[in-house]
């Protein structure tokens, strides 16, 4: 049952984000990114990170979606992109999947030491809050400064330059 | 166990797609949503090693908070590097908009 979910999540991943690249249309691609992050949360809950499927959820189906869609709405394109260069896209396709099949024998040639760490675990929340206040706290505390910082950076750039630029 | 290849292929194939799409795009903003999905394939990899390889069962998903944040911060900063791009040049064709001067 787990494995046929886990597939599952992760063909509604593939899919979604592949037409994420391919789809001519901004919009569609934005849609199609919000089916692959929800999918990746779906996949998360499959995996037992119940935490991280929420946080998944909240930040990217909530902020990155509706944030990416606002530059999408403000920045319309008048032309749409043209068929730049068929040839090009094809070298760049090939590339990306000699580094896909360089991966997959990465993977498979490696002998993993497999063990299921997670099923018989209970209490994973506090766990997690734990560890996050204690061994993690400095990283933690620094990502709230790197937030406040691209906060107030975001604004200083979007505001109407003073000095005419 | 074949679950963990599962997840790995799977984060590696998105990892790919979005690699693609950062070489491949000319808008701005489809560059980002590329970036998302590649951050999205590392996000995969850590959930499916800290379940099934590491046994220190928490670091994993921790990383993946702080990956989160950082993405959170990203989009909020492009974003307004993509206005800034936006009214300045009136497009955010990337190949346009390549030298930073006017």
């Amino acid at each position: 049952m787990q494995l046929f979910l886990t597939s599952l999540t992760a063909s509604i991943i593939f899919f979604s984000s592949l037409g994420v690249v391919l789809t001519r249309n901004v919009v569609h691609a934005a849609i199609f990114l919000l089916v692959a992050l929800i999918g990746v949360s779906a996949l998360f809950l499959v995996q037992l990170a119940e935490f991280l499927a929420l946080v998944q959820i909240l930040i990217y189906a909530g902020a990155v979606i509706i944030v990416l869609m606002f530059s999408i709405m403000l920045t319309r394109e008048t032309e749409q992109t043209a068929v730049s260069n068929n040839a090009g896209k094809l070298i760049l396709g090939g590339a990306s999947i000699v580094v896909f099949i360089g991966f997959c024998t990465a993977i498979f040639m490696t002998d993993w030491a497999i063990t299921d760490y997670v099923s018989n675990e209970t209490g994973r929340f506090a766990a997690l809050g734990k560890a996050l206040f204690s061994d993690f706290l400095v990283p933690f505390e620094i990502a709230s400064l790197v937030l406040l910082v691209a906060l107030v950076g975001a604004v200083i750039l979007t505001r109407e330059g003073r000095e005419g630029a | 166990m074949i679950e963990l290849q599962i997840l790995l292929v799977t984060a590696a194939a998105v990892f790919c797609i979005g690699l693609y799409g950062v070489m491949s795009r000319r808008n701005a903003v489809l560059v980002l949503m590329s970036i998302e999905l590649m951050l999205n394939a590392v996000n995969i990899n850590l959930v499916a090693f800290s379940r099934y390889v590491y046994s220190s069962n928490v670091v994993g998903e921790i990383l993946v908070v702080f990956i989160i944040t950082v993405a959170a911060a990203e989009v909020g900063l492009a974003m307004a590097i993509v206005l800034r791009l936006f009214r300045n040049w009136r497009t955010i064709n990337l190949d346009a908009v390549s030298n930073m001067k006017n």
